[in-house]
Order: C-alpha cells, then structure tokens, then sequence
C-alpha cells in the first residue's frame, strides 16, 4: 500500500519542519497536517514498513537495523563533568520512522497527579533541580484519552484503585494473561497488593485496520509484522500521510537549524543519504528528535547570536537528564510459563507509586510488572541465574531448563533530576558525519538507587509468596547506558529555570518548539511515552492555536 | 529453509482460530507468512566462503564443547559452523581477523599443552574442555546488566557469543538448521500463538477486582 505523498522543494517554505518521527513527531505530524498545515518530517533513519520486520535477532541485537549504529554514531561516558569521557555505547534510541515507538515494550501508564505538583508536596531535594511543571494532570488528561482512543491502548478502566480520574475508558480489553502475570497477580494479592491488567499499546482486537497481536513473542527490539503495536509508524505517520499535506522525508539526518538576523529559525539544514546537505526552509521549527538528539541538535545548532547554543539562555538544554531507575529481578518455576509467547507485559501494580520518605528513608516511587522480554538468543546472554557455566553441556542444560520456566518483575522507578546529569557534545569524538559525538554524563542520584533496591526486595518477597523454585537479581548499578531520555529541556514558566514554556514554544526562539521525552519536568514512574505522545496532542493544540492567531509568523 | 513452516503457519491460521479472527486478520497473516516464506527462500547452501575446510572442522569441534550434543542435538546438528562462515562475510566481517588468529592461537595452545596431537578436533572432548577453558577468560553467564549485548571479546568468547547466536536464531534467518536449537530450549516453532500460553495461566478464570475493591463499589 503506498500513499501518495505531496513533495515540498526545500526552497518553498512550509508551515512547520518536524525532525524525528518518533512517538512525539508522528502525532505532531499527524495533528498539524490534519489542521491544515503543510508539514514536512525529516526522519534520520530509513522509511521501514512490516514487511522489512522480521524475527531475526542477528538484524536487530547485532546489526542495529532500527536503533542508532554504535559506529555510525559512536558515543561517550563519564560520571561527572571533572571525568574524560571515554567511547562506550552510552545510549539507545529507535532510528527509522516511528522512532522508537517502533520496537519499544509498549506499557502505556498515565502518569499521576502527584506526578506534576510533587515538588510543592515534598518541598526541595538536595543536590537535584527538582520542580512542579507548569501544568497539571487534569490539563492532560483529555489527550491521555486522546492517545489511548487515536492511537490505541488496551487496559481496564477502573482496574487500579491508584489509578488517576479519566473521561473514557480504554478503546480496547486488555492483552490475554501470561502465565508470569497469573502468577504475579495472585502473589501481590496474597501480599495485600492490588495488580491489575497492564495497558499497552499493542491492539488486543482487529481495529482501526491494524490486526489484533498475534503473540509471535518477538516484540521487545522488534518491528511489530502485523502492524498490532500502535507505534507511530502503524498509526499517526499513516494518519498524517492520508492528509495530503505531510511529507515523511526519511534518511534526512538534521545537524543544524539555521536562524535569522532576528533570532528565528528559518529552517532544518540536513544531510540526505548521500551526504548532501539540505536545507528544509519553513515557518516553524519542531524539534522531537529524543531526549538525546533535540539537546544534541540545539547544542550543534550555536551561532555567533547563540553562541552557548539555540534556545540555551538557561543553561539547562541537554541538563537534568533522568533515566528511569529499576530493573529486572529473575524468578523461576516448576511447570513451563512458556512466557516467550505473546508481548512483554500483562499485570502490574503501582501500590508503591508515592513511598513516604520518613517510612522508607529516600525519595520515590514505582510500578512493578510481570514481564518476559528476551528472545532466545538474549535470553542465552542475559536470562541464566547467575554462576550458570557460559558453555558446556551444563550450559545447555540451564537453557533447556530455563527458557521456557523464567519470567522477570521489572521494577520501574523515578529518576531525579540532577544538573550535571546531561548529554552534551563530546568535544573531541567525531559521528561518521563529521559531528561531535554525544557524550552522556550520568551519576544517579543516590536515592535512585536506594529506590531500585527497595523494589527489588518487594519483588523477591513476591516470588517467595508465588513459591518459585529460585529467584534472583542484581544490586542496583550506577546507570551508564540511557534508553529513557527525560527532561532534558524541559518545561517550565521561568525561562531561568526551562527551556520551554508550557505551550512547548522555546524561551528564546519564537518559532521554535521542541516536543519529547526532553520535554519532561519529572521522570514518572518509568513508562514515560504515553505522557510523551499525549503531551505532543496536547503541543499540536496549543501550536495550531498560536499558528491561527498568526502569532508565530514574524 | 522449506514450506513446512509456512504451510504449518496458514494451516494453524485456518483450524486454530474462528473464521471471524481469521477474516479480520487476514491481510497481516497474509503478510507475516509470505515474510517467512521469503525468508525461508534466502537460506544459502552450505558451502563455505570464509572457513578452509580445515578450519571448517576445527571451527565445528569448539562448537560442539559450547553447545554439545547429548541427548539431544547441539551446535553440530544445528549447523552453526556454516552460520558462523556466512557470518565472517557479512554481519560478523570485522571478526575475520580474530578469527584467523584465535585459530593459530588456539594450534599453539593446543601443540603446547598436547604435543602428541596435531589438531584440537583430534584432541578427546576431556582435552578439548581443557584447552577452551585455558582460552576462556570469563565462562559465567547471567550478566547484571539490562540488555546489554557483550561487548568486544577475545577469539573463544566471540566465537562462543556466534555458536550461540547460530543455535538460537529464527530458523528463518540462517542458521539454527532445522530449529533444533528451539527444539532444545522448548521454543515452539510457530509464528503466531494464541492464549493460553503456559501452566500458571491455563486455568485462569478472568480478571476479578479484588474484594477490597469489590466492596468499595
């Protein structure tokens, strides 16, 4: 199916230029061609469609066929600002159209009330930036429905006594069960917690001309076959392409955005497959390119009027980035729970989303889920109990044993935002354009860290209450690798204190919007691209708005 | 690889599921089984492009101490040799190097510790074992870190990291010969299931609020 596409020369200057066409740029591209604007998205990866998706782990884990390439985009890291970083594969995103939305786990949680005004609950926190954001739950809610109606989730209303107020309920049933969530679910309940069905944006019926999920189990890294992940690619690209308006421009790597002698971004200047460069002429600049690139692009993006770099009079673009803290704890059973079928999750609980801090000691909150997300080769190099031989006959016999009788509870945690947390330019690694290279800094906070292991503990007591035959998992690390890329221009009323207003508009460039995972005030409770797609709802209304009282044209 | 897959794939699609499913999903079964298909096609034969026949052998004998056969098939039976081969030509090249060198390592480690024999495939499985974990400098699955892919390694860990990639890769996608791999791991070879999946979830009546919840309404 193909569909026609207008093509817009780049010296004709259209209404809005979006770089990236992940989770926030497809639904922005969706929204702004559907009101009539002529969009041009300029993705840095290929245009993939289901029929390039395929279970082939080799393609996927090794070759990086969607995700950024470690040698086409090499990365830095250190801990803290004083360090020289040094080449590691720092970071993850999806690099083709639909971003990541493409192979993400697809856990759909709204974020809470408490979400947005903790900082006024709890006052400051040492050492961290810790703020409000200048809008409420209640400001979002409409387009949390939005998301779940538009580009589809399935889940169960009123199933979580946590649960934040909403105006509908879900489109769709939640996902069948798993075994690891019938097991997680009886063993919270015995434990007085309350699990409920998981919502994910995977469809669980035929709808919207996309297949219901065919459980094929290659989900977690991979291009969903059936077009049943509501990624961006399946749903608001298609959207924004049935419009007429919207050119998806993929291959199209922005390093630059170019600005006026009055301070305003005339356009996104790109290289084309074959290194060309380009420049996208256009009235209005959005970038939501992730919480790495967008800081990475306004950074690169310094002139002599911007020397510190686009819409950086703060200080703070590519700072105060949070990465979600948790992760996996192992159990395993007598009988097979043969998990590797169907997608990642299907039961959670948020029973512990606002800890007290005078009971537990520390700052933060989470969600638990009953997941497995390996595929048979990952799960040889990451699934096995600890002290497992790594070849032999032994070897062998643990994965006959354990593939098939493992499940994971991921632990999902807050991130607090700490200054000289960031992604900036590696002053000497250069990208195979020529580009400074990024460079993560990342030291957790250590209430971070305290949080992952006191959720690790409520996971081991859970296996102890499902009677597993062993469970296990790991201290909670440093972190040194990002996949969840939050809060590095982020929102907020004091152009000190933000990069962008609550209208996503940048402080200091007038037509410049910027609309991600950078976006974020506070990190959530570890499943962010929900918020992220219904805050680009809600930046398209509030753009469009602005478009039509001409108050974005110079 | 054959049509079986997919023959088995359409013919599950028609008595596993109601017409109604069936008709609604059509077009992604259509896709996702012509996908196999196409797939199953692009399955070189075997013949090496990177391996001497030599090497071809003394690449096998490793493979079979990471992943032997007992009762049931290993790495020999899956072919992972030739996936290994195909891979030093394409998604594994920067590789060749240490692997020309890790196997000239591995004959002088081999003529060190055993100067009788000339070659490690003539070494008993016992001999074998204690060559490897003489090469071997960290043989410890079950890594903390999330999904981390192993990073660079020595000639033994590269080529312990691609005998298990060639067992337990799709069997569409070249190696895993007739999906023994997922035979041994208890992966069913199909490219679609439909609940219930496991034990713990066969008898599941339906999700129930808990009473607590029940109550407050």
């Amino acid at each position: 199916m193909t569909i026609e596409q207008p093509r817009y020369k780049t010296s004709e200057e259209v209404d809005f230029v979006i770089i990236g066409s992940g989770a926030a740029g497809g639904i922005l591209a969706k929204e702004l061609s559907t009101n009539g604007f002529r969009v041009v998205v300029l993705e840095q990866g290929p245009y993939l469609t289901e029929a390039d998706f395929t279970h082939n782990e080799i393609e996927i884990l090794v070759q990086d066929k969607l995700t950024n390439h470690p040698k086409l985009q090499p990365t830095t890291f250190r801990k803290t600002p004083n360090e020289k970083a040094k080449p590691q594969r720092a970071v993850m995103y999806g690099r083709c159209v639909g971003g990541t939305s493409v192979h993400f786990t697809a856990n759909f949680w709204r974020f809470h009330e408490i979400d947005f005004i903790e900082r006024s609950k709890i006052g400051p926190i040492s050492g961290t930036t810790f703020a409000d954001w200048p809008i409420t739950y209640a400001e979002l809610e409409p387009y949390y429905t939005k998301v779940e109606w538009e580009i589809g989730v399935s889940g169960l209303a009123g199933a979580s006594p946590f649960d934040p107020p909403r105006s509908k309920p879900y489109p769709m049933p939640p996902l069948p069960v798993k075994s690891s969530g019938v097991i997680f679910e009886r063993a919270a309940r015995k434990l007085g917690w309350h699990p409920f069905p998981a919502p994910m944006a995977i469809n669980s019926q035929a709808r919207a001309g996309r297949s219901a999920c065919v459980n094929c189990g290659f989900c977690l890294g991979f291009g969903c076959e059936v077009g049943a992940k509501s990624s961006s690619l399946a749903t608001a690209i298609r959207m924004a392409e049935k419009t007429g308006r919207c050119e998806i421009r993929p291959n199209s790597y922005v390093h630059r955005i170019e600005t006026d002698a009055n301070g305003r971004a005339v356009g996104a200047a790109y290289f084309d497959e074959k290194r060309d460069t380009h420049l996208q002429k256009a009235k209005a600049v959005v970038v939501c390119a992730n919480g790495a690139e967008t800081p990475r692009l306004l950074l690169l993006s310094a002139n002599k009027q911007f020397p510190d770099g686009l819409a950086n009079s703060s200080g703070y673009v590519g700072k105060n980035l949070m990465l979600n803290s948790g992760g996996s704890v192992f159990g395993q059973f007598e009988h097979p729970l043969n998990d590797y079928k169907g997608f990642a999750v299907s039961r959670i609980f948020h029973d512990f989303y606002e800890l007290d801090h005078d009971t537990v000691g520390f700052y933060g909150g989470g969600g638990l889920d009953a997941r497995f997300d390996f595929t048979p080769i990952s799960f040889a190099f990451g699934g096995l109990p600890p002290g497992t031989p790594g070849w032999g006959k032994d070897f062998k016999a643990a994965l006959a044993q354990n593939f098939n009788r493992t499940m994971e509870i991921f632990c999902h945690g807050t991130s607090l935002p700490v200054e000289n947390n960031s992604f900036s330019l590696d002053p000497e690694l250069k990208d195979a354009w020529g580009l400074p290279a990024l460079r993560l800094t990342y030291k957790d906070h250590p209430d971070d860290l305290k949080l992952s292991n006191w959720m690790y503990a409520r996971a081991h007591e859970l296996y102890e209450a499902a009677g597993s035959n062993k469970h296990w998992g790991f201290p909670a690390a440093e972190a040194q690798f990002a996949v969840h890329l939050l809060g590095t221009c982020r929102m907020g009323n004091d152009p000190k204190t933000s990069v962008i207003n609550s209208d996503h508009r940048t402080h200091d460039v007038g037509n410049l919007f910027l609309c991600d995972g950078s976006s974020l005030v506070t990190s959530g409770r570890g499943q962010p691209t929900m918020t992220i797609e219904a805050l680009a709802f809600r930046a398209a209304d509030r753009i469009t708005a602005l478009a039509k009282r001409g108050e974005i044209s110079a | 690889m054959n049509d079986l897959n997919r023959r088995n794939f359409l013919l599950r699609a028609g008595t596993g599921f109601t017409a109604a499913w069936v008709s609604a999903n059509w077009p992604a079964l259509l896709s996702a089984a012509t996908h196999a298909h196409r797939a199953a096609k692009a399955t070189p034969p075997p013949k090496f492009e990177f391996f001497t026949p030599d090497e071809a052998t003394e690449v096998e004998a490793i493979t079979a101490r990471i992943l032997p056969t007992d009762d049931t098939p290993g790495a020999r039976e899956a072919g992972v040799v030739y996936f290994i081969d195909r891979g030093l030509t394409t998604f594994a090249a920067d590789n060749q190097k240490t692997y020309r060198e890790g196997l000239a390592e591995l004959q002088a480690r081999v003529s060190e510790m055993f100067p009788s024999v000339s070659k490690f495939s003539g070494l008993s499985t016992e001999r074998q074992d204690e060559v490897l974990h003489s090469l071997d400098e960290s043989s410890v699955a079950g890594r903390p870190s999330f999904r981390e892919w192993p990073g660079a390694q020595n000639f033994f860990g590269t080529l312990q990291q691609h005998t298990i990639q060639g067992f337990l890769v799709d069997p569409d996608s070249g190696g895993n010969h007739d999906g023994v791999g997922w035979k041994v791991i208890g992966r069913e070879r199909e490219h679609m299931f439909q609940a219930p999946f496991g034990y713990y979830d066969k008898d599941y009546p339906g999700w129930q609020p808990a009473a607590k919840e029940a109550e407050k309404k």
